[in-house]
């Protein structure tokens, strides 16, 4: 049963991440890439990270995708407007990330050796273990992290300013 | 034993991660419109937390979950910031065509 | 005093210095004063060592190991001993007055610091090249020397001939300076080690031909230094620089380096009769040819130039007859009425507005009278007018030729002196008397020189009378017989005397008739060159229309035509060959090549770098795929 939910959740993504880079118009591409994370949050649920999926989906489907949504709107950008490559580039992009994968499964085929515990701790995932961890072994990181989400705030509005004086 | 750690190989994540990572990839290579671009990187981003996660479910390890959440805020931050400066593009080339960002050259 | 030693040279460094990094921003007045008072103080420290020389002997310091390879070790050390002192004295002292002297005469170059900075270190090199105790030390200081003097002749570098000279002077003291590299190496090689004190202490068991070998060496090292056959050209070219430098370097100091350095090994070369005959006949012949150019020189330094050549060849004659204290006692007085005859042309030249052709001079007696006085006082000098300085030392020179040489090389030292009285008359009679020749400009300008200027001349002149007795001769029972020598005679730093006592072999009254007839034969020519030369008809023509051997004379054997001919062009011929193939087609090829080849991948390679971001892309993919192969496969 786990594993035809596993099989079921891997192929969704994998289709709909085809589809967000083969689709000619930018907001399907949009669409199908909010549907692989939702395939994604499927696989954190299925891995018992709970929070982590439902994190997931706030983050990427509730923010940085409807951030993208936006954009697209914003620039008024569609079929039309969406420039293309030749055919030539596409093929030799095609072979450039088939090597990528052929090697990357090449190179990581049996020699994944771990070594899974006998004593399972089924709430790993669980909010109150990963705040444990993350304020007590990750604090330091954590603030640096805050810091990043400020300068990257400020960054942002300073970019996207019009008539910016320095 | 959680029941997924027994019926699936740690392999297969290893595997939908490697391809969807590719996919990523592929699309950043072929496509020329910058959303698309980034929005390929963030499936590329999205691919690797899916290997950190599965491994920490598999060595029942909680770090693995907390590298996810800081490329998470990386992501984000990468995604905002990058958004900002499209935008910037296309009010100065009307265009968000990446082929026509070349002006480093010289 | 050991420890006020160090300044004795350094003071002028720290006055060169100063004058060097700050001359350009102080006054005249401070550049002078900085200059000549650190070389004052000098002096009077030199004094200071005088005395304690004569009390107690050689004074030594070390300051400091210079380096230490293997069984070499040289000090940076001072060994003043009573031959360093005395050279000291000639250093410091003559070049005291010029250095005021300059004051007056560079008042109005631009280059006025500069002039004093060089000067200081010029008084600086020639302190170490004096002081050291030890070859080395002496080499450090005779190669500053050398390059104080191409930095001086060259001072006016604007003047291409200038320049040309300066370089000149550099290539030929090169030659020399090799040989005596050479015989320092054979040096240390012999006796294992380069200090003056090891040295001559060990000299007692020496294989005869090394040390020959070793002396004609340091010989041929003097020959470019003090001017002589065939390394001599350079010295009368190197008049182009300001006249204080030709008194300074290139009659008082400087060129006496080589007679200081024949002098000073006088242990090694009293051990090689060869070597001291080479001396001899090089010295003679430079006296008599230098002498011979001399007489038909029109320009009023070149004249004094070819002085100063056969001079010092003088000075080699007595080196080689072994009367090493002889030819110091010449640097002696050669160093008074030189600089002094030097220094009055250079008065005559700054009244005549930078005239040097004695043909258009004249008459300036009347004048200049200072500077008359004082060039007539050096002028009967450098002749051997009885008791005046240059009598004393070249009489015991003749001496000494005759009772060790024999009445030949007397023969020849009488030649010399009489054709030295011929020149200096010749040009004494044709710049100080007659009527005024320059032009009407000139006449206008013509002033005696300003105070700073003629003190020192009139110093210079008291020291050119009296320097002389310094060292009488026993039979004329004046004053102190041979003070000099005896002063000399004293236990140096290796135990043994500086410079041991020479022995005559004479009786008084062939020393008495051998001074009777050159003083007799000088002062008979002096009437005739005065009968001569104030008549009107007798002036100098035009080198160009003289004839038979004036013409040869003139044009100076026609040596500098017969070096360039058979060095200089080629040299440059050579130099042209190895100009066209091996630098601009060979080496410049290969450079160029490669710059060219780097180029040509570089363009090759810019495609890569279109600016088209997926192009680099599309290298990253490939770049990770092949970290992965690396890394996994």
């Amino acid at each position: 049963m786990t594993l035809y939910i596993f099989l079921t959740l891997a192929i969704i993504s994998v289709i709909a991440a085809l589809m967000m880079v083969f689709s000619k118009s930018p907001v399907h591409s949009v669409l199908f890439l909010i549907l692989t994370f939702f395939a994604i949050a499927g696989q954190y649920i299925l891995l018992n990270a709970q929070f982590l999926a439902v994190v997931h989906i706030i983050v990427y489907a509730g923010a940085i995708m409807v951030l993208f949504l936006f954009v697209l709107m914003l620039l008024n950008l569609n079929r039309d407007t969406e420039p293309q490559k030749s055919g030539l580039w596409k093929l030799s992009a095609a072979i450039a990330s088939g090597l990528l994968l052929v090697t990357m499964v090449g190179a990581l085929h049996g020699t994944i050796a771990i070594s899974t515990p006998e004593q399972q701790n089924p709430s790993v995932g669980l909010v109150q273990n990963l705040g444990l961890v993350l304020f007590r072994d990750f604090v330091v990181p954590f603030e640096i992290a805050g810091i990043l989400f400020l300068a990257a705030m400020v960054g942002a509005v300073m970019v996207g300013k019009r008539d910016l004086k320095v | 034993m959680l029941e997924v750690i027994r019926t699936i190989p740690i392999e297969y994540y290893v595997y939908n991660s490697a391809v969807l990572f590719t996919i990523g990839v592929f699309g950043v290579l072929t496509r020329r419109n910058a959303i698309i671009v980034l929005m390929c990187i963030e499936l590329m981003l999205n691919a690797v937390n899916l290997l950190l996660a599965a491994f920490s479910t598999y060595l029942s390890d909680a770090q693995g979950q907390i590298m996810v959440f800081f490329i998470m805020v990386v992501a984000a931050a990468e995604a905002a910031v990058g958004l900002g400066i499209l935008v910037m593009i296309y009010r100065s080339t009307k265009s968000t065509d990446i082929s026509l960002l070349d002006k480093l050259r010289n | 005093m050991n420890q006020l030693l160090p300044l004795i040279p350094f003071l002028p460094f720290l006055g060169f210095v100063i004058n060097g990094l700050f001359g350009k921003n102080l006054s005249k007045t401070a550049v002078g004063l900085i200059g000549s008072g650190t070389l004052l103080a000098s002096f009077l420290l030199t004094i200071a060592c005088f005395n304690q020389v004569g009390a107690s002997g050689p004074i030594q310091g070390v300051l400091y190991e210079f380096m230490s390879v293997g069984s070499l070790h040289i000090d940076f050390g001072f060994l003043v001993d009573q031959l360093s002192v005395w050279m000291m004295l000639i250093v410091t002292g003559v070049g005291f007055l010029i250095h005021v002297y300059s004051i007056g005469y560079m008042h109005d170059d631009a280059g006025f610091w500069k002039f004093f900075a060089y000067l200081n270190l010029f008084i600086f090199s020639m302190l170490l090249l004096v002081m050291g105790n030890n070859f080395v030390m002496l080499f450090f200081g005779w190669e500053g020397v050398g390059l104080c003097s191409y930095l001086l002749i060259g001072f006016w570098y604007t003047n291409k001939e200038y320049g040309a000279a300066a370089r000149k002077a550099f290539i030929m003291n090169r030659i020399g300076d090799l040989a005596l590299l050479l015989g320092i190496f054979l040096i240390f090689k012999t006796y294992g080690s380069l200090d003056y004190a090891q040295v001559f202490a060990r000299l007692a068991d020496s294989d005869p031909t090394t040390v020959t070998t070793i002396c004609i060496l340091l010989f041929i090292g003097a020959m470019g230094k003090s001017a002589q056959i065939p390394l001599y050209t350079w010295l009368p070219d190197a008049m182009a620089g300001p006249t204080p430098v030709s008194a300074l370097i290139h009659a008082a100091t400087m060129v006496t380096a080589g007679v200081y350095l024949v002098a000073r090994c006088n242990g090694l070369y009293s051990l090689s009769p060869d070597a001291m005959h080479l001396v001899a006949v090089i010295g003679t012949a430079t006296a008599i040819f230098a002498a011979l150019i001399g007489l038909r020189q029109n320009d009023i330094k070149k004249v004094l130039a070819y002085s100063t050549v056969s001079q010092l060849g003088l000075m080699f004659l007595a080196l080689g007859m072994g009367a090493y204290t002889t030819a110091i006692f010449h640097v002696t007085t050669h160093a008074f009425f030189k600089a002094l005859l030097f220094l009055s042309a250079g008065s005559v030249i700054h009244g005549m507005s930078g005239e040097q052709d004695i043909r258009n001079m004249g008459g300036l007696r009347k004048s200049m009278p200072v500077t008359f006085w004082v060039f007539l006082i050096g002028t009967l000098a450098i002749s051997g007018f009885p008791l005046l300085s240059g009598f004393f030392s070249k009489d015991e020179i003749f001496a000494y030729a005759y009772g060790h040489g024999g009445p030949v090389w007397w023969a020849l030292g009488l030649v010399t002196t009489l054709l030295t009285t011929v020149y200096m008359f010749r040009l004494l009679f044709i710049t100080f008397f007659g009527e005024f020749r320059g032009t009407e400009e000139q006449r206008h300008h013509l002033h005696e020189s300003p105070r700073v200027m003629t003190i020192p001349l009139m110093i210079l002149a008291a020291l050119a009378v009296v320097g002389g007795f310094l060292n009488t001769p026993h039979f004329l029972h004046l004053g102190h017989a041979q003070w000099l020598a005896e002063w000399f005679g004293g236990t140096g730093a290796a135990g043994l005397p500086v410079i041991p006592l020479a022995e005559m072999h004479l009786e008084e009254s062939t020393e008495w008739s051998l001074m009777l007839i050159t003083t007799g034969l000088v002062l008979a020519l002096i009437v005739a060159m005065y009968t001569v030369y104030t008549k009107r008809s007798n002036l100098p023509v035009a080198d160009a229309s003289q004839s038979g051997l004036t013409s040869v004379l003139a044009h100076k054997f026609y040596v500098d035509e017969l070096y360039n001919f058979l060095f200089v062009r080629p040299t440059e011929r050579l130099s042209k060959v190895f100009h066209y193939y091996v630098d601009i087609q060979g080496i410049d090829g290969l450079v160029n090549g490669v710059g060219r080849g780097v180029q040509a991948l570089g363009t090759e390679f810019r495609k890569l770098q279109n600016g088209n971001i997926e192009y680099y892309l599309i290298g990253m993919v490939a770049g990770a795929v092949l970290l992965l192969l690396t890394m996994f496969a």
